[in-house]
């Protein structure tokens, strides 16, 4: 059996009263590529926030490669390798491309501030070692024509793209991906789902949310369903296709009758 | 390129007392260069990590008292017949001391208040100054209060083998001033540029990410906050030391305001920028007053104000290298040739 990089056990999620997540259960094991649907308001994000312990579940346990990840701060998680992407705010406006990367190299440069301040060798050598390992990352998203830009002048598909460079300069051994292709157009798209498999296969373990259902389709191994907050179906791309309750929770109960109909008369 | 014109503008600094004789042109810039370091030491808070600090002078006027008291000794009755007497130290050791209780004291601030972000922050930091101004003030037996701490001596520094130079002159204590901005610039600068620098950059611009990417948010402003208190203690004790009188009035609200019209004029979040700012501000109002009445003298300084931040936004600093095309020159140009260097190996 796999190893389990990331299990969520009966974890819930009030805010107040409403309820964001009930009860929710699954787990994600090394080298797999998973993706988390539902309808808008379904609780993925709530669920990425509870992971990454920007959120305090009210019930239940996050474990990352067995840990407990209880009351740790979401650096610390950052720290142990589980790293994420934004929906929205995704870059350092403010910086252009190769510093944002630089920027998330930030876990790799840990010397000692007296080094740092004396410039002493070791701190020339982490420096130098960081800024050639920034320029690779930028040339390997294929973003070395824009390095020098600001990024927030970028378009949005490329802003995108920046946010998993600095993912990846944190070097996640699992990275959670929050809507990556939102924005971009079906070119790009085609190209970040080549991406995330690149990045898969330098042994990187992928949990993502996504609405483009093609591309959900096409990258995951597997998929795990969301509505209301608890999990109603989980599986690999094809049994989740012809689910009665995802298709349900996608189109409504109408909708259900005429795809059996339909399947019916095919 | 920018090396050189830095190396350029030390020299420069470094040739004024030779031509410049005037006892009096010569005490603004020593003046003006103390709070250049202390805006300096504000810059590495406001333009770095985004937290403005309105109560920075309490960090100066710590320096400066604590740098005073060390060197004049006191004695403190605490409870009864019990008093906390100290001898008189070398100034020397004030400075250093000034330095590390002015760290301190950022530390405690910063732990504080960095819970609390923004404009919370900024009524922490006026809070604590007036606290301790209100201390500086009321404690009669250890600072004097509105008597003052007078006769505090200068600075001396022991050389090995040549005995002491006591730094009384003007001269000297330019050269002393000139020194320590020189050492705050270089540290300050190295540390912007190592990766704590870049944290502060990141938590300025997107915190949420920042903290996604492993940066520790409390650890890295509290950092900030630190050094750039241990700065500002430094320049308190250069005052205290050239002065050679200080009384509460070092925790006045306006310097603080002093600092900030410097590093915003200038251009916060860059190196150069205070020191330009603090020049232009500093030495304005002397040249102002032989050539108009004081009322004018403070709406003309207002009127510069107004004029600098209107045609320049962003402070002189980073327009002017906009306009020169200099714009972050230092990054931007080792990622490009860091990028062709790898892409040349990638051809060859």
């Amino acid at each position: 059996m796999a190893e389990t990089v990331l299990s969520i056990e009966h974890v819930a999620v009030h805010f107040g009263g409403l309820v964001a997540i009930s009860d929710m259960n699954f787990h994600v094991d090394k080298g797999e590529i998973v993706s988390l649907i539902g309808p808008n308001g379904a609780g993925k994000t709530t669920a990425f926030n509870v992971m990454t312990g920007f959120l305090t579940p009210t019930k239940g346990a996050v474990k990352y490669c067995g840990a407990d990840l209880k009351g740790k701060k979401p650096h610390e998680i950052a720290d142990l390798g589980l790293i994420r992407t934004f929906q929205r705010t995704s870059v350092f406006p403010n910086d252009t491309v190769y510093d944002n990367v630089l920027i998330g190299l930030h876990r790799q440069g840990k010397v000692g501030l007296v080094e740092a301040i004396l410039g002493l060798p070791r701190a020339r050598a982490s420096e130098k070692a960081q800024r050639e390992r920034a320029a690779e990352l930028v040339r390997w998203i294929g973003l070395d024509a824009r390095a020098n830009d600001l990024a927030g002048s970028l378009s949005y598909g490329e802003q995108r793209l920046v946010g998993v460079a600095l993912a990846l300069a944190a070097q996640p051994k699992m990275l959670l991906l929050d809507e990556p292709v939102s924005g971009m157009n079906a070119s790009e798209t085609h190209t970040f789902v080549q991406l995330i498999r690149n990045i898969r296969d330098r042994g990187v373990t992928i949990l993502l949310v996504e609405h483009d259902m093609p591309m959900v389709m096409s990258v995951s191994d597997r998929i795990v369903v969301l509505n209301y907050g608890r999990i109603i179906a989980e599986g690999p791309p094809e049994t989740i296709r012809n689910d009665p309750a995802v298709i349900e929770a996608y189109l409504g109960q109408g909708a259900k009758q005429i795809v059996k109909q339909e399947a019916v008369h095919a | 390129m920018k090396q050189i014109v830095t190396l350029l503008c030390l020299g420069f600094f470094v040739s004024v007392p030779m031509w410049l004789t005037d006892p009096y042109l010569l005490n603004a810039l020593i003046t003006t260069g103390i709070f250049i370091i202390g805006a300096m030491s504000l810059n590495l808070l406001l333009g770095f990590t985004g937290q403005l600090s309105l109560g920075h002078i309490a960090f100066f006027g710590i320096g400066a008292y604590v740098s005073a008291l060390t060197s004049l000794g006191f004695d403190v009755p605490i409870y009864g017949d019990f008093h906390i007497v100290h001898v008189p130290w070398p100034p020397i050791a004030g400075f250093f001391l000034a330095i590390l209780i002015s760290g301190f004291c950022g530390y405690l601030v910063g732990r504080l208040s960095f819970s609390v972000r923004g404009a919370y922050f900024v009524i922490v930091t006026i809070s604590f100054a007036e606290v301790v101004r209100l201390v500086a003030l009321n404690w009669v037996e250890l600072t004097q209060g509105p008597l003052a701490l007078t006769n505090i001596p200068s600075i001396t520094i022991g050389l090995p083998g040549l005995g002491y130079l006591v730094l009384k002159t003007k001269f000297h204590n330019y050269y002393l001033v000139l020194a320590v901005a020189t050492l705050s610039y270089f540290l300050i600068s190295r540390l912007v540029h190592s990766h704590y620098g870049r944290a502060m950059r990141g938590l300025m611009e997107n915190e949420t990410l920042a903290v996604a990417v492993g940066i520790d948010v409390t650890r890295t402003l509290t950092l900030a906050a630190v050094i750039s208190a241990a700065i500002a203690g430094a320049a308190g004790s250069l005052y205290a030391h050239y002065i050679r009188i200080i009384d509460p009035d070092v925790f006045a609200f306006i310097s603080t305001v002093t600092m900030v019209i410097m590093v915003v004029s200038g251009g916060k979040g860059s190196l150069a920028g205070p020191v330009v700012g603090g020049i232009i501000f500093g030495l304005l109002p002397v040249f102002l007053r032989p050539i108009m009445p004081p009322e004018a003298q403070w709406i003309t300084y207002g009127v510069v104000l107004i004029v600098i931040l209107f045609v320049m936004p962003r402070g002189i600093v980073p327009s002017l290298a906009a306009k020169l095309g200099l714009a972050r020159a230092g990054g931007t140009r080792r990622a490009s040739s860091a990028v062709s260097e790898r892409t040349a190996e990638e051809h060859a």
